[in-house]
């Protein structure tokens, strides 16, 4: 039995392998991935919590959160336990069963689409042929979840929210579903001329054809991706376009009622939900996992230059700790924190330097574990990065636009988005077929 | 292929998914129509549906699962879910269900569980052993050519027309279903059209 599982856990680690532990039908490797990709969302959902607040404070020249522990950074993890410690309430009228299932309807869609995103060739839980329609279903469910609340709740404030999520959501997935649709025609318009919903063909399909799908047949491209990158924005629920929750009108919109632990669950599913689109954004129009220029500049020397990169970014972010460590007043009164913070740094620093050592490690033997495990650090960094640009612009479009109007809404979504995206993938296919 | 690659590769369909699934789509079929709250009845159907789905995956159908989810699921239930929001819940369910028509529908399911148990006990007479096409290799025009049959080119047609195919009634027949459930869900709503 353990040797069996060690057999099936080395043998995924052979270089010949080249497909995702979901395809090798190895089910231990599938259930590492799982897991890891559920301990990162986990983790990535509380930096988010606190650059987000960060970040927002300082777009107005505030300071955010100082107090608990250095720079406020043990603030979302105090927030959580605070969280799990209060009280669970149900009101009287609402309808309990369903109240109480609501957040784990939205967890589980956020979380389910995780299985096909694809990190790197291998780096992927499994790879469906209907891995972009599998994600854009699922994704689709989450809005059963603000439904249900809102519905459960049995309060005017949380109904509204509900209605207005149900009919902006289903109104803003038809043009992100035009512009999903015009990406996927161009991963047929190539030599081989076969095209793939596949979430790991659709990136193989851009290393083929040598481009980014965001600039092919310029602007086409890019406009597709534009379209994409709003209805993301109102899909997801955020500002601007977060109506179903909007505090100046409905207190909190369709999670009013809710309160303590099912509360956070509704806002680890948004930000997981956040995470999944700006993944399919990157995945279709930003070349996946690729890194910049692999057509350019190639050639060893180059490969290992931005093997390096992983490293080098969190060794710059250890010298920022570093720093903030140094800068801070030298009352007693910091020294904890003081200290606290310089420790940080210098776990981050270590993590910089483990990274850097497999990069130099993986540069001698090609078909070493070594290689295999920078190869896939590189792909995984990569990707990450370009969707931490993604998770930044949220809060960037949260701290500078006001809340749209609900007619304003509908009206852009139905007049203006989908008009452009129909004539996009319309143009789409033209070029396509006349050009090559 | 290689051995060192598929060390560990097992079915992972096994019958354990197969009875979890269909055991899922019968329990949250029978809270469909036993539930007098209809949006708690509405919440079983999506559960009927994506057990169903899921059930499509086990039949290396993927491409029919997806659009089940995408469709039924993601679509047509949030706008039912939507619209039954608006219907005064309390007094509806106070209200005498207003069908008589058990009866048609017991025979209409003692039909197509004779199907389906022909299906069962038949099923190596009825339809032909055929060698079994990988996921990879299943594509979407095998399953258009099902529903609506194969484009035949002739002499005195040379642009080619659709031969109406095996399955066409069929799917039309689920369509005319799919009215009826949409009629009801507005007779509900609005009592005085």
């Amino acid at each position: 039995m353990l040797r069996g599982s060690m057999n099936a856990l080395m043998s995924y680690l052979d270089p010949r392998v080249t497909v995702t532990p979901g395809q090798a039908g190895n089910e231990l490797w599938a259930l590492i991935y799982v897991f890891v990709i559920f301990a990162g969302v986990a983790v990535i959902v509380l930096c988010m919590n606190w650059i987000e607040r960060k970040a927002l404070a300082h777009f107005q020249i505030r300071l955010g959160p100082m107090r608990v522990g250095p720079h406020g950074l043990l603030q979302p993890i105090a927030d959580a336990f605070k969280l799990m410690l209060k009280e669970d309430i149900v009101p009287d009228e609402a309808d309990e069963v369903v109240f109480r299932f609501a957040p784990v309807i939205g967890l589980l869609a956020a979380f389910t689409v995780y299985i096909v995103i694809p990190f790197g060739p291998t780096q992927a839980v499994t790879d469906m042929n209907i891995g972009i329609l599998f994600m854009l279903g699922v994704s689709s469910l989450g809005v059963l979840g603000i439904v249900t609340a809102g519905w459960a709740s049995n309060s005017h404030y949380p109904l509204i929210g509900a209605l207005r999520s149900s009919a902006q959501m289903v109104s803003y997935e038809v043009a992100m579903g035009m512009a999903v649709l015009s990406a996927i025609l161009m991963t047929s318009m190539n030599a081989a001329g076969t095209g793939t919903l596949s979430m790991i063909g659709i990136v193989q399909a851009q290393q083929l054809q040598g481009i980014w799908f965001i600039f092919k047949f310029f602007p086409l491209g890019f406009i597709a991706f534009a379209i994409f990158a709003i209805a993301m924005v109102a899909e997801t629920n955020r500002a601007p376009f977060d109506l179903p929750e909007a505090e100046s009108e409905l207190t909190a919109g369709f999670h009013t009622e809710y309160s303590g632990l099912r509360w956070s669950l509704f806002m680890l599913g948004e930000y997981a939900a956040m995470l999944a689109v700006s993944s399919i954004a990157v995945t279709l129009w930003l070349g996946g996992w690729m890194r910049p220029f692999p057509n350019l500049l190639q050639g060893p020397a180059w490969e290992f230059i931005f093997s390096l990169f992983p490293g080098l970014t969190f060794g710059a972010l250890a010298a920022i700790t570093f720093i903030s460590a140094a800068r801070m007043p030298s009352h007693a009164f910091f020294r904890i924190q003081r200290a606290g913070m310089a420790i940080f740094a210098a776990l981050i620093g270590l993590l910089a330097l483990l990274l850097l050592v497999i990069a130099v490690a993986g540069r001698a033997n090609d078909a070493s574990i070594a290689a295999r495990f920078r190869e896939g650090i590189d792909y995984v960094y990569w990707f990450m990065l370009k969707v931490a640009v993604f998770m930044y612009m949220f809060i960037w479009y949260r701290a500078t636009w006001p809340r749209y109007r609900f007619d304003q809404l509908m009206k852009v979504g139905w007049k203006v988005m989908l008009p452009i995206s129909l004539g996009v993938l319309i143009l789409t296919a033209i070029v396509g077929v006349l050009l090559p | 292929m290689n051995p060192v690659l598929n060390a560990g590769a097992a079915p992972i369909a096994t019958s354990f998914f197969f009875y979890f699934l269909a055991g899922a789509a019968i329990l949250s079929g029978l809270l469909v129509i036993t539930r007098r709250n209809a949006v708690h009845s509405a919440l079983a159907l999506i559960v009927t549906l994506l057990s169903v789905s899921g059930l499509y995956l086990m039949l290396y159908a993927p491409f029919v699962a997806g659009v089940q989810i995408i469709v039924y699921a993601g679509g047509i239930m949030v706008l039912f879910l939507f619209v039954i929001m608006l219907v005064n819940i309390e007094r509806v369910s106070k209200e005498r269900q207003f069908n008589r028509i058990w009866p048609v529908g017991l025979l209409a399911s003692c039909a197509l569980l004779a199907v389906f148990l022909a299906a069962f006990t038949k099923g190596k007479d009825l339809f032909h052993d055929r060698p079994i096409t990988l996921p990879e290799d299943s594509n979407t025009q095998q399953v258009a050519t099902m529903l609506y049959g194969e484009v035949v080119k002739t002499i005195q047609n040379p642009k080619g027309q659709y031969m109406i195919g095996q399955y066409t009634f069929a799917f039309e027949i689920a369509s005319l279903l799919l009215l009826v459930a949409i009629l009801g869900a507005v007779i509900m709503t609005k009592k005085k059209i």
